[in-house]
């Protein structure tokens, strides 16, 4: 028998290590869940975690009110199947201000009510150690991100006080009011992501999947019409093309792509070609309508 | 659609499969460090690309973007930081290829940097060092490659980049390979490959090089892709540092854990350190199914066979294989934090799953990172190498890190900053007779600090005593507690201020965590020569009774009490009279029941500078000559 593992196996391995060390190191964890595909795996690989026990601390979800209809039906329908101890938090006050980017930009919106949504609920609930599902390969700024990130009284993050990280033994003394940010899948892909929800066929919310749906064309960006709160002369120019989201988050402020790809395999297909073509917005600026992947290789070579 | 559905899927289940290799890379600024892990990553995509397109029917063709590209651009988040002057820090990449999913730990060459690169290392399994072919071998590359010793990487790529800056030339290549293998012999590392290379052109990056014929190895990813790391895990010794005790209802009871080495099946016979109590491995439990094995670095969930009380921090072995079971052992630490080190923090240190609090008795010598000499330091600062001795105040169980990464590593947290203020790899337990006496040169700055309102001679005036300590060596049952006893009762009576501490006391109280080992043993007297400070600081006369087993003890002692207050009288018995006198100790060591007893298994030093020796069957006179000794030096009566 040989041993070893795969590469998913083995960064499955590493993230479940991580989540029961801070299971085992903080009074108070959560995990927050954003309704995306990075979190539905981390949520699975802590019910790995503490399989066959429930896993021991609660989810969070900040909700800025402005997210897909299908991601809010998804996070409530699954949640209960699931079982999980789910806290849905959001602003109330910006809610019934009536907080939202068409009215107040986007700035605004993501200030209110996802950082400081976030952090009131975080204050609210006395968390000493958060999972987010971020990963060092999204963008570069992230590549230096440590798995234990090191958080003031204010949750601010000060990339000098960032404690050194070595081998797998990871440093979790805070003082009263500071906190552990803790990214259990660091070291994941946006491939890994997509192989390993594949490999456990973890449920995923519907939109990262490619279907006719209403979108509006902004700024190149495409906008898909999700409720009525979407000013009529802009939803009155709505069309329906084969869209799907690379990303998930408030409606107004998440662009769809174009694609044919309904399934797992063909999203990745298209992702590869695509990895290929993101270097190519180095060049020229492709972020418009309807290009896609082909296109972009095009105009490139 | 379908056809091509079906590619894309066999494609994946193929992708799947791949494993994954973290590597450190290394050089000095400007080696082409950059342009060597762009190019890998930008080629792999392509890679990537081309094995997709591929198993497409209408494959496309891609064409390489030309010669033009600067690959270093693809990275250019540690350029930018370097401008700006923010913390540079290490990076991880991360690139695939079919075979081999990479994370590359990217990080600065400078000395300064040390500590991130000794980070990037920790999880490495291999490290490419970056050489430029017009500058060779330089003290750089031998800095970058001790780390990487030190770390116990066990494979090193030496890539001789910018060939084509020196023609390709297979003497420039042979005469760096040769200047780097007579280097390297000195330190521990199994698997050296030479690749020449130009990274800025491609060279034996992905593709082999027509252009240096003489070169019969493979290209750096080729050998990336090939090398076997698997069997660098240590498969041999289990250990299982139970990180988590898994408790959902009354029915099961699990210890859940990342296996750090060795193979556990189910139906093993284990023992749990560190109570030593055994049970049967019931199951392996894991979300997916239950496993006959596991093996490292699965993190899984294991059952036993009986109740047994077992937390986090303890740690299931096979019970005719056990790692050290210790307080006391050697490191190399290399120290991470702004802050010095300083000797009396007690700090917390961080081992597999155990946290407990540690103190570092000193450092045996710095190493020069450059020149790669020993040099003796007090205490260590940001960056530096040092070898330590380290004391913890419960056993760990570890492994020397040579043999075992996971459980020979650890960190010390500051316990006020909470900062990891440095990283160590244990080399071995220290063994105990050899252990340096703990008492430091610390310990005489802090006694000098303290200073009291009253002066000394209106302690003097008012005792008609001089605060000083008699202190009586002798073998065990030679008779010195009793002659101790009386003199404290004489003096007593006469009229003296007098505290006498013998060993049960203050081992039933104050010391009562040390065992019997010589550097607890040697604990136990730096604490009592304490109190006897504080006492003679005080005006009072202090009588102690130890064994104190050899001049370098002594003379110790004599420093934090002071060498003009400290005393030594030496009980001159022979070993048979000690036998007889008190016989039960000595028979539990015949026995083989315990250990450690000076003129035994220890070597008790006679005293070369006793101010007074007694025979124990004198004892009635030994007090008279006591008397008469303090008065003759005006300790008692002073006036
Ligand atoms: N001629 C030549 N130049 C190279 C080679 N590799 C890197 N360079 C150049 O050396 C300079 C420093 O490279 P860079 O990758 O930034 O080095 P780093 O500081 O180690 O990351 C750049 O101008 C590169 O284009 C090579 O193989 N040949
Ligand atoms: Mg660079």
């Amino acid at each position: 028998m040989e041993y070893s593992l795969s590469n998913l196996r083995e960064l499955e391995a590493e993230a479940i290590h991580i989540i029961r060390e801070v299971a085992a190191e903080f009074e108070n964890p959560v995990m927050l869940y954003s309704i995306g595909k990075d979190s539905s795996v981390m949520v699975r690989l802590a019910e790995k975690a503490f399989y066959p026990g429930k896993v021991p601390f609660p989810l969070m979800h900040i909700d800025s009110k402005w997210k897909f209809r299908e991601m809010v039906e998804f996070r409530d329908n699954y949640a209960k199947e699931k079982g999980w101890n789910l806290i849905v938090h959001y602003n109330e006050e910006g809610y019934k201000n009536g907080i939202g980017p068409f009215t107040h930009g986007s700035k605004v919106h993501t200030d209110v009510m996802k950082t400081q949504a976030l952090l009131a609920g975080l204050n609210k609930y006395k968390f000493d150690a958060a999972f987010g599902g971020a990963r060092r390969d999204e963008e570069k700024s992230r590549a230096k991100e440590r798995i234990f990130s090191f958080r003031d009284k204010f949750h601010q993050w000060d990339p000098k006080n960032q404690r050194p990280e070595l081998w797998n033994i990871y440093n979790a003394r805070v003082q009263k009011g500071e906190s552990i940010r803790v990214f259990p899948i660091s070291n994941w892909t946006e491939l890994d992501i997509w192989q390993y929800i594949r490999l456990e066929n973890i449920p995923i919310v519907p939109l990262y999947y490619a279907k006719e749906r209403p979108v509006v064309e902004v700024d190149g960006n495409l906008i898909m019409v999700d409720d009525e709160r979407m000013p009529a002369e802009m939803s009155a120019k709505a069309k329906m093309r084969k869209v799907r989201f690379r990303t998930l988050g408030c409606y107004p402020l998440t662009g769809a792509i174009e694609s044919n790809a309904e399934t797992i395999e063909e999203i990745v297909e298209e992702m590869m070609t695509v990895t290929v073509s993101e270097r190519t917005t180095r060049v020229i600026d492709f972020d418009q309508e309807g290009s896609m992947e082909q296109k972009k290789r095009e105009g490139y070579f | 659609m379908t056809t091509q559905n079906l590619d894309i899927k066999a494609f994946l289940d193929q992708d799947q499969k791949k494993d994954l290799l973290r590597l450190l890379t290394c050089g000095s600024v400007d080696d082409g460090k950059s342009t060597l892990i762009g190019r890998l990553m930008f080629d792999s995509k392509m890679i990537y690309e081309d094995q997709l397109s591929a198993l497409e029917r209408d494959s496309k063709r891609i064409g390489h973007a030309g010669d033009e590209i600067d690959y270093a651009l693809l990275l250019d988040g540690l350029k930018a930081e370097r401008e700006q002057g923010i913390t540079i820090d290490v990076a991880y990449r991360y690139f695939s290829t079919a075979k081999r999913k990479f994370i590359i730990a990217d990080t600065p060459g400078h000395e300064q940097y040390t500590r991130n690169m000794v980070t990037g290392a920790s999880t490495a399994n291999l490290a490419i060092v970056l050489i430029d072919a017009r500058y060779g071998v330089i003290t750089q590359t031998k800095r970058h490659t001790f780390i990487v010793s030190l770390l116990g990487i066990k494979h090193v790529v030496v890539a001789i980049n910018k060939m084509d800056l020196m023609d390709f030339s297979q003497e420039v290549y042979e005469k760096i390979k040769a200047d780097y293998e007579s280097f390297v012999a000195q330190l521990d590392i199994p698997d050296v490959t030479f690749i020449p290379m130009s990274a800025l052109k491609g060279d034996n990056v992905v593709e082999k090089s027509e252009r240096m014929p003489w070169y019969k190895g493979t290209s750096v990813l080729d050998f990336l892709e090939n090398i076997r790391i698997v069997s660098d895990r240590n498969f041999t010794d289990m250990r299982y540092p139970v990180q988590f005790v898994l408790r959902p209802d009354i029915d099961f009871r699990g210890f859940s854990a990342a296996v750090a080495s060795g193979i556990i099946s189910k139906g093993d016979e284990i023992l749990v350190l560190p109570s030593y109590k055994k049970s049967v491995v019931k199951s392996i439990v894991t979300y997916d199914k239950e496993l006959d094995q596991a093996f490292p670095p699965q993190s899984v969930t294991v059952t036993l066979a009986d109740e047994i009380d077992i937390s986090r921090g303890d740690m299931l072995v096979h019970p005719d294989n056990l790692p050290r079971v210790e307080r006391h052992f050697e490191a190399m630490l290399v120290w991470m934090d702004e802050k010095p080190m300083n000797l009396s923090t007690q700090f917390y240190i961080k081992h597999t799953s155990n946290t407990t609090k540690a103190r570092i008795d000193l450092v045996k010598y710095k190493t020069d990172v450059n020149s790669l000499e020993k040099m003796p330091v007090e205490f260590m600062q940001l960056n530096e190498i040092g070898r330590v001795v380290i004391t913890t105040s419960k056993p760990l169980f570890f492994d020397p890190y040579k043999k075992n990464r996971q459980t020979g590593s650890f960190i010390l947290i500051d316990p006020i900053t909470h900062n990891t203020s440095a990283v160590g790899m244990i080399i071995d337990k220290l063994d105990s007779k050899n252990l340096a006496s703990r008492i430091t040169d610390v310990d005489k700055e802090k006694i000098a600090a303290g200073q009291s309102l009253i002066q000394t001679e209106d302690y003097q005036n008012k005792y008609n005593q001089k605060g000083e300590t008699i202190w009586i060596t002798g073998l065990h049952g030679s008779g010195k507690n009793e002659l101790a006893f009386s003199l404290e009762k004489k003096l007593f009576d006469n009229g003296a201020v007098v505290v006498l501490i013998d060993g049960s006391s203050v081992r039933s109280g104050l010391s009562r965590e040390l065992d019997f080992t010589p550097a607890d043993r040697d604990e136990n007297q730096r604490r009592v020569a304490h109190i006897c400070k504080i006492l003679n600081d005080q005006g009072i006369i202090a009588i102690a009774s130890f064994i104190s087993r050899n001049d370098s003890l002594r003379n110790q002692l004599a420093e934090i009490i002071g060498p003009n207050r400290f005393h030594l009288f030496y009980m001159d018995a022979t070993l048979d009279y000690c036998k007889n006198n008190k016989p039960e100790l000595y028979d539990l060591i015949e026995q083989g029941k315990t250990q450690y007893l000076p003129g035994i298994d220890l070597e008790y030093e006679v005293p070369q500078n006793a101010k007074l020796v007694f025979k124990p069957e004198e004892n009635s006179q030994n007090i008279e000559k006591v008397l008469d000794y303090l008065a003759a030096n005006k300790v008692f009566p002073h006036h």
